[in-house]
């Protein structure tokens, strides 16, 4: 793939990845966020950490599928997304929640589980952003930089159980989804981690390895 | 026409429910409703309430009472109606300030005559899946069900509500006539009520029977009792952005503490 392609379909990517915060803003400026405002920003800054971190999990199967592997060079972008909205989430429960009190931060963290996880996946997040640079990757060895990385699935895991837990029973449905969608995209990696292990003729996704491992994106 | 709800109603101003919080927003309290029988989010009652008939409606009032009878939603009205000022507390942790328009419960009970078996007043929401397509979901077990013991139902405080900020309900506020429990979780004031039972044996209501944990019968506002998955040391006031601290029976303890004497609030959340 070309150079110039990468270049554009990463500057559309970003593009297109800061519109849920521009409508956002835009919903705040225009007074449309609702009777509940705070409600309205929690919600939605979580629920966009979620669909990018279900984006960034789909990379590599898109990947596989399609054999188009320059898809791979967007997944950081993703995954850094995926921890600003997040981050927004973390903010608005801090300020909005807590008035940015330590103390009754810390308090509610050990005391609600769904909080706590909900931390938890935050905090699992932050070495990962931290280390999503090229010279991490040189630091740390491409291995061991997959082996850190691999922590997503744990996030995502915890990630959805935050969201079913904080649901009522009768708005289930949708954590269930993201909780199904979760589940798929972790049952291919189990699938094409077992094809890998049979010694097989080669395929393209042995391919996909090698090629990951001499450019580490 | 009778089924607009912009109508204003004739009704008295009751100086002693006058807090000093002030009323939220009309807009805010007509948008942003717990009405599952019209969909499962805050805005879809008032998205799909609107085919709701309510007039003529009727309100059937039997069970152990001397005079059983069926009320027409006129009628009630023009028994005089006062305005309220009461805050409202939901168990998700929002709060708002409502100038209800309504007559105490305690003028219903007077002219049905309770008998001594009145254990219980049980009220029954309408669950009608041609005005209400939600209702033929098994989110909830229908028609919605809540109850009170029955001094609860005779306490001052206790309000059939029909109308608000001076004219009658919007049918996603429960209209016609909907209760109005203001030291109560709001899930406990039943929305569109067609009847209310005097019964002898508590009722198992909607909520307590899909969370029995989560929603207990009394739902009194109590800070100190945690829901299951969140606090309810604080609240927000529709259209604020930093949270209050919530007050023991949602600031009406003086009125009702009383009934609750010698009773474990932990168990009977």
């Amino acid at each position: 793939m070309h150079q110039q392609i990468i270049t554009t379909a990463r500057a559309l990517v970003f593009f297109a990845s800061t519109l849920p915060l521009a409508w956002l803003a835009w919903l705040a400026a225009s007074d449309a966020l609702g009777a509940n405002p705070v409600e309205t920003v929690q919600r939605y800054t979580g629920l966009w950490t979620l669909n990018f971190l279900l984006l960034t999990l789909s990379v590599s199967p898109l990947r596989a599928i399609t054999s188009q592997h320059w898809l791979l060079r967007l997944r950081r972008m993703l995954g850094l997304f995926t921890f600003t909205y997040a981050c927004l989430h973390l903010l608005s429960f801090v300020g909005f929640d807590h008035d940015f009190s330590a103390q009754a931060i810390a308090r509610d963290i050990l005391k609600r589980p769904f909080i706590s996880i909900g931390f938890a996946a935050f905090a699992l997040l932050v070495p990962l952003a931290l280390t999503s640079n090229a010279w991490a990757v040189r630091r740390l060895g491409g291995k061991r930089w997959q082996e850190l990385h691999r922590s997503i699935y744990l996030i995502a895991i915890l990630a959805c159980l935050h969201f079913l837990w904080l649901s009522k029973i009768t708005e289930i449905a949708q954590p269930l989804a993201y909780a199904v969608l979760t589940g798929l995209l972790l049952w291919w990696r189990v699938q094409n981690r077992k094809q890998r292990a049979i010694p097989a003729p080669r395929t393209t996704q042995v391919q996909a390895v090698k090629f990951f491992r001499k450019r580490p994106d | 026409s009778p089924n607009d709800t912009a109508q204003p109603l004739p009704y008295r101003r009751n100086p002693a429910w006058d807090p000093d919080d002030k009323p939220t927003p009309f807009d805010a309290v007509s948008s942003y409703n717990n009405f599952y029988e019209f969909g499962p989010d805050k805005d879809s009652p008032k998205a799909n309430a609107q085919s709701l008939r309510i007039s003529p409606w009727t309100v059937t009032v039997d069970g152990e009472i001397a005079r059983p009878q069926t009320f027409d939603i006129d009628e009630i009205i023009r028994w005089g109606l006062e305005e309220r000022i009461y805050r409202l507390r939901c168990v998700e942790g929002w709060s708002a300030v409502i100038p209800w328009l309504g007559l105490p419960m305690s003028e219903l009970i007077r002219r049905v005559q309770p008998t001594s078996k009145a254990k219980y007043a049980v009220f029954t929401s309408l669950a009608d899946p041609a005005q209400m397509p939600r209702v033929r979901l098994p989110v909830l077990d229908w028609p919605y069900t809540e109850a009170l013991r029955i001094d609860e139902a005779a306490n001052p405080l206790t309000l059939l509500a029909v109308g608000m900020y001076g004219n009658r309900l919007p049918r996603q506020n429960g209209a016609p006539i909907r209760l109005v429990v203001p030291w109560k979780y709001g899930f406990k004031s039943a929305k569109s009520i067609v009847r209310i039972h005097f019964a002898e044996q508590a009722p198992r209501t909607t909520w307590n029977k899909a969370a029995p944990h989560e929603y207990g019968f009394y739902a009194n506002v109590n800070p100190d009792v945690a829901h299951r998955r969140w606090s309810q040391e604080s609240e927000r006031r529709l259209g604020e952005f930093r949270k209050r601290p919530t007050l023991p029976y949602n600031g009406y303890a003086e009125q009702v503490a009383h009934l609750y004497a010698g009773m474990d609030l932990r168990r009977n959340y």
